[in-house]
């Protein structure tokens, strides 16, 4: 991170507990650039989900504190924040009641924009992602398919241009044939749109795919965090076994 | 069928003015229990230690009978009383429960991930609720309203014993007529209501679960529509009653004809308009209704007034009992005008064949074969001073086993079918006749005097000089022989008990 610039993200010595007093992190230091797409990579239950629940201020540091934009999330007011941070989550959590164009548009009519922008900014997302508009905008979730399904998902947390996106395994319930093909679009949105984004995923292959720097949790401590390539060289046999999980396909 | 068409036919301004009270009804107190119950539920929902005992309360108030609560509310100020809206308190207390119950159920049922979704795009509780929450509980929420509106139509036929109007009006009066024809000219619109409304909010929630708003906004529409037409309809056939004068009367062929004497007599003789709020459940009910000012005039009969509203000692002379009567009802503001000049005792009737056959003649002619008969009463008769327990103790009269409790009408039919063996009846019964049953002499005088009388409260005639004159001409208008054709007419030749009045009165 070059100097003088402050971090989008930064966690300072958080701690947290679940409610039955379980220990999901332990004096937690994180710092994510502007700019930057972050991997965190960790078996289930390392306290993945619980680190993106800080930013955005569904969940409170039992300790330490957790800051976005230079700003402690205890003192942003809930609903200013989470319009701030778009948010993906893992069984994409379309509303089944309204259509595609009702999904995206959410968060711009919260904030009370006039119906013809909002219907501007739906169009213009759906290219973004790269669906049809004609076609999707005014279907129902459930006649999508899992990958429109999860564009649609991206497109609603991008709505109000948000400068942080937090994406909880995005592409977890894909085959991989989609996944492969949305990990591509994600770039080509990714490099037009230069947001601060932090991914969550218990897959380093996709880690590598998609970030420019990955971070991997054990045990609720940070044990690394650094460019790809460096990861891929750690010595450390707790980053190794995660490495080695990703299938390499023998060749002929 | 035949005779159900005619009579629809012959009825069907009154019919379809009935039809609009009951909707109006249904209407209102499902509206109103849908706007306390959905927010009950919502609060129900966000608070589980507190839903079960909600839950549980609705459970209660569902379990009463309705005509129970109907009774519970007589007393209490405001929303008791009788009338509509006494009803429709009833009404929304029977819907509440199905609607918190599935308005919890839609609530909790909501995949927690939508709901974190919403609450991490920055939605403050209220958009939450009002965006993501109650669009998907509101297929769960319908379902309830659909079971509140079926539970509202039946529960409103109940709503004509406090004199709510409705289509219970013909099941009622079919009752106390033993008339099956008018019985289904109510029963049949009731159920027929019934089914629309249940198939169309059935209708509503397929089409809302299937998340086409526009579709939900059609629904919405037609069904506005279709209301503000009924309720158009039966206002204009309702006529404009506010500052008329309301007759009461109780649940028995007599009194219907009664009330609609004393109505006729006043609409004849005065230019007051008129309310008739016949077909009230009883004779405390029609009391408190007097006291309350629900009702203005009704007619009692000396020796009930004496015994079960003022629960004074029976008396055996009709003049002492007037004068006392006359006394105890002036103390609580409330005139008793001249008797109409028939004594409508209880009559202790036998069939014709065993009264014949067994020569019974009197009370003590029957306390002989008594020991082997099956006896039949009315709840009324088992309960008052002057019923069952005086007389077997006046008598020393027993039965094989105690008597069977039943409706008042019908146990003409039964002691006719020979399932009751001895009953107690009115003396003007037109049955008696009709069913040639046989009234045993009260030799004893244990009967007090039940001389007919309208009631009046005493405001009302201040007020009316016109209306006092008017009722005062019908003193001694009305013998016995009058009194018992009347009730013939009615109960035996089904005829028109507005046409049977109308004919007695320009006599």
């Amino acid at each position: 991170m070059p100097i003088g610039e402050a971090a989008a993200i930064e966690f300072a010595d958080v701690s947290f507990r679940r409610p039955g007093g379980l220990r999901v992190l332990e004096h937690f230091n994180l710092s994510v650039a502007a700019g930057d797409v972050l991997a965190l990579v960790g078996r289930s239950g390392a306290g993945k989900s619980t680190l993106l629940k800080l930013v955005n201020r569904l969940l409170l540091p039992d300790d330490g504190a957790v800051r976005v934009e230079g700003r402690d999330t205890r003192e942003w007011p809930p609903v200013r924040l989470r319009r701030r941070v778009g948010y993906v989550l893992q069984d994409v959590g379309l509303f089944p009641h309204m259509t595609v164009s009702g999904n995206i548009g959410v968060v711009p009519r919260l904030e009370g924009w006039p119906p013809d922008r909002i219907a501007n900014r739906i169009h213009e997302l759906l290219g973004l992602i790269g669906l049809d508009a004609a076609g999707v905008a005014d279907r129902w979730p459930d006649e999508l398919s899992g990958g429109q399904r999860q564009r649609v998902g991206v497109a609603r947390a991008l709505a109000v241009d948000p400068p942080v996106l937090l994406m909880d395994e995005p592409f977890g319930a894909l085959d991989p044939l989609t996944r492969a093909e949305l990990h591509v679009e994600f770039h080509r949105i990714q490099d037009r749109l230069r947001k601060t984004v932090i991914i969550v995923t218990h897959d380093m292959g996709e880690a590598f795919a998609l970030a420019n720097r990955i971070g991997v949790l054990d045990d609720g401590q940070l044990i690394a965090c650094d460019r790809p390539e460096a990861i891929a060289a750690s010595p450390d046999p707790r980053v190794r076994r995660l490495l080695d999980a990703v299938p390499s396909i023998p060749r002929p | 069928m035949t005779a159900l068409l005619a009579f629809w036919s012959a009825h069907r301004t009154e019919l379809a003015a009935l039809f609009g009270q009951h909707v109006l009804l249904v209407a209102i107190s499902t509206t109103s229990a849908v706007a306390i119950g959905v927010p009950l539920g919502i609060f129900a929902s966000r608070r589980p230690r507190l839903s079960a005992p909600i839950v549980g309360i609705a459970n209660i108030v569902q379990t009463i009978p309705s005509l129970a609560m109907f009774g519970f509310l007589l007393p209490v100020p405001l929303i008791g009383g009788v009338g509509a809206r006494a009803a429709v308190v009833v009404l929304i207390l029977y819907g509440l429960l199905p609607i918190v119950r599935t308005t919890i159920a839609g609530l909790t049922g909501i995949d927690p991930s939508i709901r974190e979704a919403g609450v991490a795009m920055g939605m403050t509780p209220g958009e939450l609720l009002r965006q993501v929450e109650l669009p998907l509980a509101l297929p769960s929420i319908v379902a309830g309203v659909r079971v509140a509106a079926v539970v509202g139509v039946g529960a409103a036929t109940i709503a004509a014993a406090i004199g709510a109007g409705g289509l219970g009006e013909y099941i009622y009066r079919g009752l106390s007529m033993v008339d099956t024809t008018v019985i289904l000219a109510g029963a049949i619109p009731a159920a027929l209501l019934a089914l629309a409304v249940d198939g169309f909010l059935l209708v509503a929630e397929r089409q809302l679960s299937a998340r086409r708003r526009r579709g939900a906004r059609r629904i919405l529409a037609i069904a506005a529509v279709l209301l503000l037409a009924v309720m158009g309809a039966s206002r204009l056939m309702a006529r404009a009653s506010h500052g008329a004068i309301v007759v009461g009367s109780k649940n028995f062929t007599e009194q219907l004809i009664l009330g609609e004497l004393v109505a006729q007599t006043i609409e004849r003789h005065t230019d007051l308009p008129v309310e008739r709020r016949l077909n009230l459940g009883g004779t405390l009910i029609c009391d408190r209704a007097e006291l309350t000012g629900d009702v203005d005039v009704y007619v009692e009969y000396t020796g009930t007034a004496l015994t079960a509203i003022f629960r004074q000692p029976v008396a055996a002379d009709a003049g002492t009992v007037y004068a006392a009567v006359r006394g105890l009802y002036a103390r609580s503001g409330r005139t008793l005008l001249p008797p109409l000049g028939f004594n409508n005792t209880f009559a202790i009737l036998v069939r014709g064949d065993d009264a014949r056959a067994l020569g019974l003649k009197t009370i003590d002619d029957a306390v002989r074969v008594a020991p082997t008969w099956r006896a039949g009463f009315g709840y009324e008769f088992l309960e008052r001073p002057d019923g069952f327990r005086g007389l077997s103790q006046a008598y020393g009269l027993h039965f094989t086993a105690p008597p069977r409790v039943m409706d008042l009408t019908l146990t003409y039919r039964a002691l006719a079918a020979k399932q009751v063996d001895l009953i107690a009846g009115d003396a003007t019964a037109g049955l008696i006749k009709g069913l040639d049953l046989v009234q045993l002499e009260d030799n004893r005088h244990y009967f007090p005097p039940y001389d007919a009388a309208p009631v009046a409260r005493s405001e009302t005639l201040l007020r009316h000089p016109q209306l006092r004159a008017a009722l005062e001409q019908l003193g001694g208008r009305v013998s016995a022989a009058d009194m018992r054709a009347m009730n013939y007419a009615a109960d035996v030749e089904h005829r028109d008990i507005t046409e049977i009045v109308r004919d007695f009165l320009s006599r």
